[in-house]
């Protein structure tokens, strides 16, 4: 193809990886930069390396950690994790003899670079500008905040990155989220996220990758960019991504992984070409004004289901589509929830802080902003989980486990927790629940568990309150 | 995963799931995702929805009724598979018995797992898409060769990828179409090595290895 035809930030990553180009009959082979690995969606797939003899082909691009299945919680007395769960400790220990086998970097439980996997691979500066990321885990879209191309694959495609480093892919279409304005004061990342899977659907993004233009996104750090892209997929996206700046390369400067000297420059010179040209055309555009979201929580059983905390739970008798109908019907019966009852007030039993949306310093910056001179409620549990042994330390530092622990709220070791619920951390049946996750499946966070999303400031209000809040009137 | 079953043409009854987006945490509950191989998972699918607390069967769901037993094909709502990227969930469709999946519209990562497993993800339109919901149980022939599916009077095809197409009606992975890839695979990687910095190198030396993790 011509060189000189404007393309978008994605399609110039797309270009720069494929290693073979697609056919009518053969989808492209595309490289992939950056491996992540961990204990949930990796072992069948090293399975099938070890059944056909085949190595690892690119150890060096492959770096695994222990962040699902694992414990928030140390013995006490001995410091040391307690893996209760057999098939849970089976699980890990798995991990451990694979990556041992096949050479790969593994930052295991209890390590200092432990901790989810979309939290360790950007603090190291693994992650950068105008690569291709792949994990096996559909919140990999959280990479492209720094303009990776950045996606979920499952553990067939594991195996396959693990023996060839490559995929077979057929192009996504693009789709230009433009967020203009600026987020007035109380308004977070994590609320325009919602707010852009509301407006999508969660279907809307479906074999599109979407890039997030606007001043409003500029404005974002990094921690908040990551946060939007990380949601992407809860809109059906392929990936998320923002073309990197000087926000991203401040970021990025001296993280242990990232280039240095020479090789920053000549990164830096890359880098800054990588975002999308001024006459590139995306296959479609939505727009959304910053200036007016509100703190947003989620009402029903997909993330698409929201409103602003001041808002009303919505009628299902208004919805035209009988489909649609009748899966908020559902939904509202399931979350415990009448049409028309204001979402302020509605009692909670449990808060959860944390997941690869929203646990970086920053998110637990937000939360302890609500949380200090003040206490959860009574009627509250809340647990408060890092998403790394970085972040756990650098919170640490700026005694924001102090606050967190004087309110009341349970300080925890980093991993994915109360977001998947798969190490014990988990809602007890119709609990309801304030979480800074990404999911509000029907039973995500526990057997009939009730799950709002919110961000970490509006999780902070509601721990406080015993109730659904608007974090503004605590800032 | 070398071998796959073939999937060439397939009849039988449908069971009908109507609710849009079924996400994979309804298909598989992720404490269902401890395990280490991808057997057995048949007996957790849709377990929220399958079992009441005490894990006996709930009477009222449609995988339930006697008139199920035996369906190979799932008709559910729109945007079937959202959600996560695990492969549990076309092992635990398979497993049960599940040999295709129709819908409108079928989530990408769901669609791709499903396709390396050998489970057919049948997307068709909104009106064919209405009336199979319509109907409690229908009798269907899918037709991967001519990929069109049939039942009663109507006969409709739906597209599909053509090389996922081919590894299904011949029952192969895909890994072994990559694994013939190695000397362009090789090449990109010498282009890319040529400049030190391109994306994704490590550095090689031990001292930033070090400024890691010890």
């Amino acid at each position: 193809m011509a060189r000189s035809e404007p393309r978008t930030l994605f399609r110039k990553i797309w270009d720069a990886h494929v290693v073979s180009p697609e056919t009518a009959d053969t989808p492209a082979v595309l490289y992939a930069d950056l491996h992540l690995v961990h204990e949930v969606t990796s072992p069948q797939a090293f399975a099938a390396l070890r059944g056909r003899g085949i190595r690892v082909r690119q150890p060096g691009r492959t770096v695994a950690t222990m962040d699902h299945s694992t414990p928030t919680t140390v013995r006490p007395g001995s410091g040391r994790f307690a893996v209760e769960d057999p098939q849970c400790a089976a699980q890990l220990a798995e991990l451990e003899t694979n990556c041992a086998e096949f050479g790969i970097e593994l930052h295991k439980l209890g390590s200092e670079g432990q901790g989810i996997v979309h939290v360790i691979g950007p603090e190291l500066g693994l992650t950068q500008p105008g690569m291709t990321v792949v994990c096996g885990d559909s919140h990999t879209s959280t990479h492209g905040a720094f303009g990776a191309f950045a996606f979920g694959i499952g553990t067939s495609e594991v195996a396959h990155v693990l023996a060839t480093q490559s995929l077979l892919q057929r192009e996504p279409r693009t789709l230009e989220v433009r967020i203009t304005g600026a987020l007035r004061p109380g308004v977070t990342a994590k609320d325009l996220a919602l707010a852009v899977v509301s407006r999508l659907g969660v279907a809307g993004g479906a074999g599109q990758v979407i890039e997030y233009t606007g001043s409003a996104i500029r404005a974002l750090s990094m921690e908040g960019r990551m946060t939007v892209c990380n949601m992407s997929i809860e809109a059906g996206a392929r990936a998320g991504m923002v073309a990197p700046d000087d926000t991203t390369f401040e970021y990025l400067a001296n993280r242990p992984r990232a280039p240095r000297g020479e090789a920053w420059d000549r990164a830096l010179l890359r880098w800054r070409t990588l975002p999308t040209d001024a006459e590139a055309v995306y296959h479609r555009t939505v727009s959304i004004d910053a200036d007016a979201l509100e703190p947003t929580i989620t009402f029903g059983t997909n993330p698409g289901m929201s409103a602003p905390v001041t808002g009303v739970v919505p009628d299902p008798g208004a919805l035209g589509d009988g489909a649609q109908r009748g899966a908020l019907d559902r939904a509202l019966r399931y979350m415990g929830l009448r049409p028309g009852q204001p979402l302020l007030g509605h009692p909670i039993d449990v808060v959860f802080i944390g997941s690869c949306t929203n646990s970086r310093i920053e998110d637990l910056r937000d939360a302890a902003a609500i949380f200090r001179g003040r206490h959860v409620s009574p009627r509250v549990r809340a647990l408060v989980v890092p998403g790394s042994a970085r972040v756990k330390r650098a919170a640490e530092a700026e005694g924001l486990d102090r606050v967190f622990r004087e309110a009341g709220a349970e300080w925890r070791e980093p991993g994915c927790s109360m977001c998947i619920a798969m190490n014990g951390d988990q809602l007890q049946p119709g609990e309801s629940a304030v979480s800074t996750s990404n999911r509000n499946f029907e039973g995500r966070q526990g057997p009939s568990g009730r799950t709002f999303l919110a961000s970490p400031a509006t999780a902070a209000a509601a721990a406080v309150a015993g109730a659904i809040a608007d974090p503004r009137r605590l800032s | 995963m070398t071998g796959l079953q073939p999937f060439r043409r397939l009849e039988s009854q449908t069971v009908v799931l109507a609710r849009p987006d079924i996400d994979t945490d309804q298909i598989i509950p992720a404490r269902f995702l401890k395990g280490t191989t991808r057997d057995g998972l048949g007996k957790h699918l849709f377990a929220g929805w399958r079992y009441d607390e005490q894990g006996r069967p709930r009477p009222e769901f449609p995988l339930n009724r006697a008139a199920a037993r035996g369906a190979q094909v799932l008709v559910a709502g729109a945007n079937f598979g959202c959600g996560s990227s695990r492969e549990h969930a076309p092992w635990a469709l398979l497993d049960y018995g599940f040999r295709a999946v129709i819908s409108s519209s079928i989530a990408d990562i769901f669609r791709s797992n499903a396709l390396k497993n050998g489970l057919l993800p049948v997307a068709v339109d909104a009106g064919t898409h209405e009336v199979l919901l319509s109907l409690a149980q229908a009798r269907v022939i899918i037709d991967l060769e001519s990929c069109s599916l049939s039942f009663d009077d109507a006969r409709v095809s739906f597209a599909i990828d053509p090389f996922s197409r081919r590894c299904m009606l011949d029952g192969v992975d895909e890994l072994g179409f990559l694994l013939r890839q190695d000397e362009a695979i090789a090449a990109h990687e010498r282009r890319e090595g040529a400049d030190g910095s391109a994306p994704g190198r490590r550095p090689e030396a031990g001292a930033l290895e070090a400024a890691c993790d010890g």
